[in-house]
């Protein structure tokens, strides 16, 4: 089976623009929280047997009334408890699926930042595709500036080569059942470093595919970034 | 939802609109295949007015396609369900007289409104048509052949019934798709096609006759004619019809041509003539479409004249299908997966 798996799990707040995780902050001239933009994407893609959301427990109540008031019905989404940072939410949703739907080598999931609401059906698809093929996949766009790489953030420690560069985005793709065994066989000290899911397939030297993103698929995480994408749709980018 | 539309900001230039779709109210549909029109092709290129340019553009390209349902708050059709979506948008569904494309108001997806080269199309129920069982290449050029259905319609309801001999000027795609409509409906008629493309014209195997223009008998008449040339063909088209066809004939007019074209009105009015101009069509149109493709002679017919490109990935691949279209000779369908 195929799940999407929205992240969601954050409760911090880089914005300074209210109390509210930056996933329910509105967007657009309907004002619709960033995440029901997110997950409207997810609906329409018919080779996701089920979508679950990833969302912090204080926050599971809002996230329900939310998709009441938006009248997404379908049974097809599940909310899942988050977890303290976002490869434990992908695990707590892992978690929740083998309980309702089994385990199986090949269960496939999607994962995706909530806060990028600009993701596209083609890259959805792809990423399925990519999963289900090389077993792992991750949305990536090419570098346009030069990377810069510096240890002690004073000078530069080496420039890599632009044309090997990417930045990468979501969705992330991969068999679930690979995913949970690698990450359960690591130590401590790895999962702290390995905070990205894809790196945790890399750092074990298993082909990771690249799927073209887009740069328009910005993760909205600071003021600027949501102030781009309120512009981009029209909506209200004052302070 | 944020729904990604690829819009022609300027002749060869595109560029992505984001605009949300509210979700509740019509169906959404994803397009699987799209076929590229002669308009769709002028505005590419900028081969029409700059004035008209400015006044059209930025806007999303393309009025032919078939997609499948992803969304439907209507409840009317099934998830998945194959659908070609029909562009024109009437003013006034209530009109028993006027046809829908030809009301005052009327819009029409990619003529000053997005047309169908989006991430997904959010459409009303009416504008969509169930499609079972054709090949979705073929079914790609449903709007195409709709509106060949519209000008033969017009055309039986206006000519006087002697039709035993039938005329079409113009052996591209749509003086072909016009053939194969023509055949489907007469049966029994004399189908006459003049070109001027002897390999164009070697694919209409199911007509009677086939003539380069230069090469058309004195003696050749026809009862009535279909004028498919369009651009400055339109000119040497629309007059040896005149000088072919029998008094009292109509003379169905579908070539487009930016520029204005003389025509001998002397013979026009000693001859009694009608001209019908056509263009578009309408819901009803469509549906009758879709009951000639789902006739597999006429499906096999229209594969002959289908060239299919790769996949739409990406815009630069957008530039590839426009830049392919120049040089096949009939119509030319692509995969949308953007």
């Amino acid at each position: 089976m195929i799940f999407g798996a929205i992240v969601a799990g954050g409760v911090g707040n880089r914005m300074n623009i209210t109390g509210m995780p930056k996933q329910f902050l509105p967007l657009g001239k309907s004002e619709k929280p960033i995440i029901i933009h997110t997950l409207e994407k997810f609906i329409l893609c018919d080779e996701l047997d089920y979508i679950y959301l990833g969302v912090h427990k204080e926050w599971i109540e809002y996230m329900e009334k939310l998709m009441r008031k938006y009248e997404i019905d379908s049974n097809k989404i599940i909310i899942a408890e988050g977890g303290a940072e976002r490869n434990l939410t992908i695990l707590n949703i892992i978690d929740k699926i083998e309980k309702d739907h089994g385990e199986s080598e090949s269960h496939i999931i999607v994962t995706h930042d909530a806060v990028r609401p600009f993701v596209t059906l083609r890259m959805i698809k792809e990423n399925i595709q990519a999963a289900i093929q090389f077993g792992a996949c991750d949305t990536v766009i090419e570098a346009v500036d030069t990377i810069i790489e510096s240890t002690d953030g004073e000078c530069i420690t080496s420039v890599p080569k632009r044309s090997d560069m990417y930045l990468g985005q979501t969705p992330q793709s991969f068999k679930m059942k690979s995913f949970k065994d690698i990450y359960n066989d690591l130590s401590k000290e790895e999962r702290d470093l390995l905070t990205d899911a894809c790196k945790v397939f890399a750092f074990r030297n298993k082909k990771v595919k690249l799927v073209r993103g887009d740069t328009f698929n910005i993760k909205i995480t600071t003021t600027s970034d949501y102030k781009i994408a309120n512009a981009i749709l029209g909506g209200n980018v004052g302070d | 939802m944020i729904n990604y539309i690829y819009q022609l900001v300027s002749p060869g230039n595109f560029s992505v609109k984001y605009e949300e779709i509210d979700y509740t109210k019509e169906i959404i549909v994803r397009p699987l295949y799209m076929s590229i029109c002669q308009a769709d092709q002028r505005y590419y290129l900028g081969k029409r007015e700059v004035k008209k340019l400015k006044s059209k553009l930025p806007m999303a390209l393309i009025h032919e396609s078939i997609g499948e349902i992803v969304y439907d708050p209507t409840g009317t059709y099934n998830l998945g369900q194959k659908v070609v979506t029909i562009p024109n948008i009437p003013a006034n569904q209530d009109d028993k007289i006027i046809y829908e494309n030809y009301q005052e108001g009327s819009k029409f997806m990619s003529s000053g409104i997005d047309g169908f080269m989006r991430e997904f199309v959010n459409i009303p129920a009416d504008r969509i048509a169930l499609v079972e069982n054709v090949d979705l290449r073929i079914a790609s050029i449903c709007e195409f052949i709709s509106v060949g259905v519209h000008a033969v319609n017009r055309f039986k309801s206006v000519a006087h019934s002697i039709r035993n001999k039938i005329g079409i000027w113009g052996d591209g795609s749509f003086g072909y798709v016009v053939a194969c409509i023509l055949r489907e409906s007469f049966p029994n008629c004399n189908l006459v096609v003049v070109g001027k493309n002897a390999f164009k014209l070697s694919q209409f195997t199911f007509v009677d006759e086939v003539y380069l223009a230069g090469d058309i008998p004195d003696d050749l008449s026809v009862d009535h004619a279909f004028e498919c040339a369009g651009g400055s063909g339109s000119f040497y088209a629309i007059d040896d019809i005149i000088n072919y066809i029998n008094p009292q004939g109509s003379v169905v007019l579908l070539g487009v041509s930016e520029n204005k074209i003389a025509v001998n009105t002397r013979n026009i009015l000693e001859k009694g003539l009608i001209f019908i101009g056509c263009s578009r069509s309408g819901r009803e149109d469509f549906e009758k479409a879709i009951k000639f493709l789902e006739v597999p002679r006429f499906q096999s017919r229209l594969r002959r004249i289908i060239f299919e490109d790769e996949p739409v990935k990406s815009i630069s691949d957008i530039h590839r299908v426009f830049k392919t279209d120049l040089n096949t000779s009939f119509k030319t369908v692509f995969k949308w997966d953007l």
